[in-house]
């Protein structure tokens, strides 16, 4: 029974909830890492080992952190474990903490990180939080590996750096540019919609910013919005009504006189 | 001297837009560019928070490499952007409270923002000056303002055609930004032969 708990935690990251391909989280890194197989493995993998460490971290002390300042610890927390990533590449893969470049400094305020802490580890125990990271982290990867394998296949005519025969003298060069991530990315989440689609399990898609730590201030910003503008036409549609009513009086008083 | 500002800033708008070409800041590019006011309101705030960000983290980098802690890099940074941002809201909301009407609103949405994060980095990393860190974050700025109103002005355009229905939302919106990104690719090349 835990078991199964378990393994669908871990499953819901990779399938159901997948952080790139459903959830939308984590844009900048997918598309940015994208352009080889080499770096999305890379970046997939560092990204895995952030988020198992500080999920694991901030499930154990989630009784310690008040809640009031928890989103600048966790913060802190993630900050220090991609820093310890950091030195472990530069002094062991210096290639790969080359080719990763700012973008290994950047999974700091990777939305997928703070979401799972803000959305799971705080909530839940130490060895469910590492389940959700694990899941999550190989969600994520796997994401990266599929664009990355279309994007280098048909961009580069090449997967993970060896040359494929025949694509390779056909090769569009634009995929593995810039404009080819995000052709790519839309592509690959309409491709998702179509088969999600068809199983009726069709979820409503948008840049929710579900898993983002500021979701509430954003939220609350659009509802006080709301209220502004409405308070607005209120005020509008009293004045025009009060206008209207002047200019009848004014109307009945030369009518009268 | 002035030609080398000049062409750090053209850069930063134009060729290595941060937002179209180097996938930086691309949540906020996305989430707040359904209207024009939000699209530029939020460029703004992330223009002027970068450069305050710059001005903060340029000096204590020195003061890092100095104690020999350039490993803290990082975690600094961010903390120090996160304390920034809230601080800039106190003190527009405090003194210049119509400023902070009108930026106040996208503030807290910044300090999660990597497009920030991203440019006080670069700017170490590139061994920039004081003066040309700050330059090089006022045109990564203008280029996210940019490119965000460029983009909110497309999508009020999309939101009413219609389209496959499994390409609605998301995809759609992703592939208009890679027609953006197209134009933008147009400028590879123009700044190196604008001042020659």
């Amino acid at each position: 029974m835990s078991n199964n708990k378990k393994l669908s935690i871990l499953l819901r990251g990779i399938i159901a909830e997948n952080p790139v391909l459903i959830l939308i989280l984590g844009t900048c890194p997918s598309l940015a890492m994208s352009t080889s197989v080499i770096s999305a493995l890379s970046m997939g993998l560092a990204a895995t080992v952030v988020l198992i460490g500080s999920n694991a971290v901030i499930s154990a002390l989630r009784h310690v952190i008040p809640d009031t300042v928890r989103i600048p610890c966790y913060i802190v927390i993630i900050a220090a474990f991609v820093t310890a990533v950091q030195m472990l590449l530069e002094a062991y893969l210096p290639s790969i903490y080359d080719m990763l470049g700012v973008y290994l400094a950047l999974i700091v305020v990777n939305c997928i990180i703070l979401g799972r802490a803000e959305m799971f580890a705080r909530k839940n125990n130490v060895l469910d939080s590492i389940f959700d990271g694990l899941g999550m982290g190989i969600g994520f990867l796997v994401a990266l590996v599929l664009i990355a394998t279309v994007r280098e296949v048909l961009g580069a005519g090449s997967f993970a750096g060896f040359e494929i025969p025949f694509i390779s003298s056909f090769k569009i060069p634009i995929l593995v540019k810039a404009p080819g991530g995000f052709l790519v990315y839309g592509i690959i989440i309409a491709v998702m919609n179509k088969l999600t689609e068809k199983r009726g399990g069709v979820k409503k898609k948008d840049f929710s910013c579900e898993g983002c730590p500021s979701a509430h201030l954003c939220t609350k910003t659009s509802c006080s919005e709301l209220t502004e503008l409405a308070a607005e036409a209120l005020d509008t549609a009293i004045e025009s009504k009060e206008l209207e009513i002047e200019n009848a009086e004014v109307k009945e008083d030369v009518e009268n006189a | 001297m002035l030609k080398e500002l000049v062409l750090i800033l053209m850069a930063g708008v134009l060729v290595n837009n941060y937002v179209l070409q180097q996938f930086l800041g691309i949540c906020p590019f996305l989430g707040v560019s359904k209207k024009f006011d939000q699209a530029s309101g939020m460029g703004i705030a992330v223009t002027f928070v970068m450069l305050c960000a710059t001005a903060v983290t340029w000096p204590l980098y020195l003061l890092l490499e100095y104690l020999k802690l350039e490993y803290l890099q990082t975690i600094v940074f961010i903390l120090v952007i996160a304390a920034l941002v809230q601080f800039v809201e106190i003190v527009l909301k405090r003194f210049i409270p119509a400023l902070h009407k009108s930026l106040g609103v996208y503030l807290p949405l910044i300090t999660t923002n990597c497009a920030v994060l991203g440019v006080t980095i670069n700017n170490i990393t590139d061994g920039y000056n004081f003066l040309e860190s700050m330059i090089s974050s006022l045109g990564v700025g203008l280029g996210f303002l940019l490119a965000m109103v460029l983009f909110a002005g497309v999508r009020s355009r999309i939101e009413n055609c219609p389209s496959p229905k499994c390409f609605k939302g998301v995809p759609i919106t992703l592939v208009a930004a890679s027609i953006v990104a197209l134009a933008f690719f147009g400028f590879a090349g123009v700044v190196e032969n604008l001042l020659a």
